[in-house]
């Protein structure tokens, strides 16, 4: 690489390393930023440390939720005197994992990027079990059987099954207009560009009109999913269903939440479900605790409503609404859930019992602000939802326009 | 006046020169991305001065400002360049009347007589003597295909269009970009940017910025707006008010001769601060009487 030689000492080699730590600590940090970060700090003319951090900020740094996790590392990273002792520790982890003093660890994962651990001790992953059974084995009666089981009663097996036929259901989305064109076969509005094109091309005779029309593209979809105890098993489906509809080329976000609000959309990214959802139960620590649903709910208003939801997103909510607490408080942040986006759908598995009756205050404070009130405790109750979701016939009137056919 | 600066000093004391009070770190970037020549990519709450510091470039190095507001379905032909379809219709006729043949015609419909030259392109133009500041505004605003249309004009300042060939900058423009974040932006597009998340600024540098933006202010009203807004910020509401809300309040509040901060006033003109029904709700009354309260001592003790 070409600017090594030129930096000013180790200090070209010292900032290598230190690109190096931010990426194993989970930072994109690619060669070409810490090219920049050299280019950066020759012609900076630095006086002192706080210069010295603001360009490599500048030039590393490419998201704000990552600036916590880079100051860390610059502090523990410049500051030891023991720099080159580091560095070796860095390059030789097997030496020296047992003597050097751990620093003190203000994040697990930065520590790791520091010190990573030594490669025998992580055991190496099991392979994963491979099964080859055929559909087949599952006769037509027992199919309709799995179709309205109730996910919570499933057995592992029943449960197997039942995510199987899950990933073979068809998506399909409403198509939403979106103000980008793209060429059509049938008048609309003329293309000029790719008609004055042909006319060119054929001496100035108008050949034939070429069209354009607008571009659709299916609505965003946030999934909200509750993890508490009584929802677990309903909401672990529910991330399998996020899951399909995430790669059948809609944009979904997915949170969820019990009691606090984390954000699973990049771990549901895996292309097999089971690793994703499996990432995901082990990310969250709240997994089948309690649920606070409100403080829940104004935490995704406030950070993430406005980065997410852009007006025209459908937001799945799934919860059984059973909220302790004031309930005040609760209508506000449904209102305002409501207000943001272009449909809200609450899927509830209490309406698997025939009977039911929105008492409970938390439901009833809940209720006037969804679009839609569905089930969602067996495999039917998720064909019907995916129904719901292609025909986009809305619960809510449209503002304007006219629906696409 | 329209070199660039020397140093990170000289950047910060010549933003302040034309009226921009940045901090340290700003004053870093800014200084590196017009060294450098790589596009400036700002992010932050809406109100922190983030357009701005492109105007304030354009100003302090005497360059065209140009400035591309972005939409959603923003596409090429509003962003870079239009044919201009009227005149090669007229070309065509005329064509016919002259009786010039098909390859010639074709050769000149698609030349640089009918191109409306659009922002990017206009920055780009090589036949420029003095390369612009283009900025690049609310870049959340547009669609995901439109950021990789950009992929081009930023790391290489140039454009390619089919009919014609590749437009490249003589000397790169100056671009800023700023995204209010209600979407993630590309990596792509960051990385060949200098990143910058632009804060609410402390105390000391709003009151700064106030004395400069806001020329005639009162030096106590000053110091109890500061002192009341930055209180504003500690509390949780749904949309901070920025810096540009802190200018329009002032101002607002000099236009009714207001002198000091007192809840009356403060309760007549929470609109201009706080943009959401919710949060108007949740300061007024007795809530604002206390932050005014509070405001008052802060900007006696200094």
């Amino acid at each position: 690489m070409l600017p090594l030689q030129q930096g000013p000492g180790h200090l070209a080699e010292n900032v290598m390393h230190f690109g190096r730590v931010l990426r194993a600590a989970g930072m994109p940090v690619g060669s070409d930023r810490i090219q920049l970060a050299l280019q950066a700090l020759r012609v900076a003319g630095l006086q002192g440390r706080r210069d010295f951090h603001a360009v490599l900020s500048a030039c590393l740094l490419g998201r704000i939720e990552h600036r916590e996790l880079f100051d860390q590392a610059f502090e523990l990273f410049w500051r030891d005197p023991d720099l080159e002792g580091r560095m070796r520790a860095l390059l030789l982890p097997k030496v020296q994992a047992r003597d050097a003093p751990q620093p003190a660890a203000e994040n697990r994962r930065l520590a790791e990027a520091l010190f990573p651990p030594r490669p025998q001790e992580l055991p190496p992953p099991p392979p994963p079990a491979q099964e080859f059974e055929l559909d087949a084995t599952l006769t037509f009666s027992a199919r309709e059987q799995l179709q309205k089981a109730d996910f919570e009663t499933m057995s592992a097996d029943e449960w197997r099954q039942a995510q199987r036929l899950l990933a073979q259901l068809r998506v399909a989305f409403e198509p939403l207009r979106t103000r980008r064109g793209k060429r059509a076969n049938h008048p609309g509005r003329p293309d000029w560009r790719a008609t004055l094109q042909t006319m060119a091309r054929h001496g100035g005779e108008l050949w034939n009109l070429r069209w354009r029309q607008p571009r659709t593209r299916p609505p965003p979809i946030v999934v909200l999913a509750d993890i508490s105890g009584s929802m677990s098993r309903y909401s672990r489906m529910l991330l399998h269903f996020a899951h399909l509809l995430g790669h059948a080329d809609a944009q979904v976000e997915s949170f969820v939440f019990g009691t606090r609000l984390t954000r699973t959309t990049r771990l549901l990214k895996s292309r097999d479900p089971d690793i994703a959802v499996a990432e995901v139960v082990r990310a969250v620590d709240d997994w089948s605790g309690g649920t606070r649903i409100t403080a829940c709910l104004r935490e995704f208003n406030r950070r993430w409503a406005r980065r997410v939801l852009s007006g025209n997103a459908t937001v799945l909510l799934i919860t059984d609404g059973l909220e302790s607490g004031e309930v005040g408080e609760l209508t506000f942040e449904m209102q305002r859930l409501h207000k943001s986006c272009r449909e809200l759908v609450w899927l509830n598995p209490l309406l698997r019992f025939a009977g039911f009756q929105p008492r409970a205050a938390g439901i009833r404070s809940m209720l006037p602000h969804v679009d839609r009130f569905m089930p969602a405790h067996n495999l039917e109750s998720l064909g019907e939802l995916v129904a719901v979701l292609a025909r986009g016939t809305r619960a809510r009137p449209r503002a304007r326009g006219k629906r696409l056919p | 006046m329209s070199e660039i600066p020397q140093s990170i000093d000289d950047t910060a004391a010549r933003l302040l020169e034309h009226d921009y009070v940045a901090d340290r770190q700003l004053a870093t970037v800014v200084y590196l991305a017009l060294k450098l020549q790589r596009p400036l990519f700002l992010e932050g709450e809406p109100g922190t001065g983030k357009t701005e510091i492109a105007r304030t470039l354009a100003r302090l190095l005497d360059r065209e400002l140009i400035r591309l507001q972005c939409y959603e379905g923003l596409d090429l032909n509003s962003a870079a360049y239009e044919w201009n379809y009227g005149r090669q219709m007229m070309e065509i006729r005329l064509a016919e009347k002259e009786g010039i043949g098909r390859e010639a015609l074709a050769a000149e419909l698609f030349g640089e007589r009918f191109l409306n030259k659009r922002a990017l392109l206009q920055a780009i133009d090589p036949a420029r003597a003095l390369p612009p500041v283009l900025l690049i505004d609310e870049l959340d605003r547009a669609d995901e295909p439109f950021e990789a249309f950009l992929l081009e004009v930023l790391s290489d300042f140039q454009i390619t269009i089919p009919e014609l060939g590749t437009v490249k900058a003589a000397t790169p423009p100056i671009v800023v970009l700023t995204s209010n974040r209600t979407r993630e932006i590309h990596d792509a597009v960051k990385r060949r940017c200098l990143y910058h998340w632009v804060e609410f600024p402390d105390a000391a540098r709003e009151l700064q910025i106030l004395q400069r933006r806001v020329p005639g202010v009162a030096d106590d009203l000053a110091r109890q707006v500061v002192a009341f807004v930055q209180r504003l910020r500690e509390i949780e509401l749904y949309k901070l008010p920025g810096i540009a809300e802190t200018i329009e309040w002032t101002r607002a509040l000099m236009q009714l001769d207001a002198f000091v901060l007192d809840p009356r006033v403060v309760q007549d003109t929470l609109g201009v601060l706080l943009k959401y029904q919710d949060d108007i709700a949740r300061v007024q009354g007795s809530e604002a009487a206390r932050i005014v309260e509070h405001a008052r001592t802060a900007a006696a003790r200094g």
